[in-house]
């Protein structure tokens, strides 16, 4: 290629990915430093920023500590109920599901995750509030029975929501799994507990800890789930972000809040790679 | 084993049917049935508040749609063709615009448009006077929001369709003096068709259900969601039902139309390769 044609080539390919690299720039890495330097700001005399360099709103994290510790608790409670949840369904559509179902019942799967959350978890507040399950408790002869505004609610709402998320990566672990070596635990004399506790599971795991990743870092930026099924009593640090930023208009404090979140995930999200994902990688090739 | 999936598969579409029932419900207590009824599809189309918003949502939702497409299919042909350094940091952002969670953006981008009016509406009101045009949040703000993070899906679906294209049928077209231009619209945008316009439809419905961004950065708009959020909040009556229910058959049309388009395309892509 000659100098020309090489450089005409560049232009081209800056032409095209410059309008992109220009959205990134100016609303996700400016807006973003923006956040960072507001973090060491003072809250204005009538709500928002005023400038400054200070600790304090570091220092002042704990004032919302009830919402980091819902979310530390919470979403890996709920990502957990959905491992344990998901595995059973994931299992059973890859292993013992016949061809022609299999495709329908795994966009059955989905579909539900596609339609607005915000109307599914509207529909939850539906079930648990006291026309749904507990007017039906009552009915057996359980007395007043609170649903909605606790954390089995908002459980209830984390699973609800994530579990498709949770279905695939399983599904597609298990249903690449090499059948033979099953047959082989089989013929060797394990009884089918044992196949799946030794073979099957470990095999699956890269899958189970894609998963739970996904659906940990989704349920620890959740804001719907906890505001409708949490009322003001279970909340997480979304909520206590929406209140800085709209209602109480804290905005520097937010902002590190805010932070303190992304750096919960961005840990959370090297832990996994490093131990979990990363070991059951290692386990995979040992068996091969 | 077949038990178990089966509560699972009512569970999961329970909370749906809920939805449905109850927007033909006559009473006007959600969960209180007292008999079938449209009454409420009738209300609903005829509540100017919820007419406004839905406007806005489609207004936002097309625009977004249109733009992350355009913009988004342009880049994932450029990133195909770059290397190095450059490469990698694209990559990053791709991925930072889709985990980041949806609070977060909706903050960052509100902070960073509230630091850009404050910073020009002083300027402009200098240069034009008493009746300077004034920024503020609204439709457009919206907009640039939503293009941000469905831009990052519309590179990846691009990109993988790319990823998974013949690159003899370009060479063949190259061969046959097609000019690169010429190559681009008669061999490579055909064959990214089904992605680009799977991606259409995702960004669509996407913005279309977004909540969160946009309750940051609506300023005195109502998108359809923050609607049915503040109504919600109020208090529930099955207009809210009603609403729900069009919602859901509008995305659930185009989410399955954008799958069903993203698996003939692997499945032809499939069959290129069993072929080859």
């Amino acid at each position: 290629m000659t100098i020309a044609a090489a450089s005409s080539r560049r232009t081209t390919t800056a032409l095209l990915v410059g309008p992109a690299a220009l959205f990134f720039l100016l609303l996700l890495i400016l807006p973003l430093i923006v956040v960072v330097i507001y973090s060491f700001g003072e809250r204005g005399p009538a709500g928002g920023y005023a400038p400054a360099f200070t600790f304090a709103n570091y220092a002042d994290l704990p004032s919302r500590g009830k919402a980091f510790l819902n979310t530390l608790t919470l979403a890996p409670l709920g990502t957990l109920l959905c491992v344990v949840i998901a595995y059973p369904l994931a299992y059973f559509l890859a292993l013992k599901v016949s061809d022609r179902w299999r495709t329908l019942l795994l966009v059955l799967v989905i579909v539900p995750f596609w339609t607005s959350q915000l109307l599914r978890i509207y529909a939850w507040l539906l079930i648990l509030g006291h026309k749904g399950i507990p007017s039906l408790l009552a009915l057996i002869g359980f007395g007043e029975v609170r649903l909605v505004n606790t954390p089995f609610a908002v459980l209830v709402g984390m699973v609800y929501g994530y579990l498709p998320l949770m279905v695939f990566p399983i599904y597609v672990s298990l249903e690449k799994l090499d059948r033979r070596l099953i047959e082989a635990s089989a013929d060797l004399g394990a009884n089918p507990w044992r196949t799946l506790w030794q073979v099957t599971l470990p095999l699956s795991l890269p899958g189970v800890a894609t998963g739970s990743l996904l659906v940990l870092i989704l349920l620890m930026g959740e804001f719907i789930i906890p505001a409708f099924l949490g009322g003001g009593k279970v909340f997480f640090i979304g909520n206590a972000l929406v209140d800085l930023f709209l209602q109480s208009r804290n905005w520097p404090l937010g902002a590190a809040v805010s932070l303190g979140l992304v750096g919960i995930m961005l840990v959370t999200i090297v832990i996994y790679m490093r131990f979990v994902i990363g070991r059951g990688s290692e386990r995979r090739m040992a068996l091969m | 084993m077949r038990w178990y999936a089966s509560v699972i598969y009512f569970v999961l579409y329970l909370p749906i049917a809920i939805i449905v029932i109850y927007s033909f419900n006559s009473g006007r207590y959600a969960m209180d049935w007292q008999g079938f009824s449209f009454q409420w599809y009738f209300k609903a189309f005829a509540d100017p508040f919820a007419m406004q918003s839905l406007r806005t949502s489609l207004t936002v939702g097309l625009w977004t749609a249109f733009l992350a497409t355009i913009i988004g299919t342009l880049a994932a042909i450029g990133l195909e063709r770059m290397r190095g350094w450059l490469r990698q940091v694209f990559d990053g952002l791709i991925y930072i615009a889709i985990m980041v969670p949806g609070v977060v953006i909706g903050i960052a981008t509100l902070i960073a448009f509230v630091t850009v009016f404050n910073a020009v509406n002083p300027a402009l009101a200098h240069m034009f006077g008493d009746h300077a045009p004034k920024l503020h949040m609204g439709i457009p703000t919206i907009i640039g929001a939503h293009v941000l993070f469905n831009l990052a899906v519309v590179i990846l679906i691009v990109r993988s369709r790319l990823a998974g294209m013949d690159k003899s049928l370009i060479e063949a077209s190259e061969d046959l003096y097609a000019t690169p231009f010429g190559t681009f619209r008669q061999v490579v945008l055909p064959l990214l068709a089904p992605a680009v316009i799977a991606g259409f439809l995702l960004s669509f419905t996407f913005s279309f259900e977004d909540f969160i961004i946009a309750f940051f950065v609506a300023g005195p708009n109502n998108t359809l969601p923050i609607y049915i959020f503040s109504s919600i909040r109020r208090g529930i009556t099955p207009e809210i039902n009603a609403i729900g229910t069009v919602v859901l058959v509008v995305s659930l049309t185009l989410l399955i139309t954008a799958q069903f388009l993203l698996r003939g395309d692997t499945r032809r892509t499939a069959g290129g390769k069993a072929a080859a």
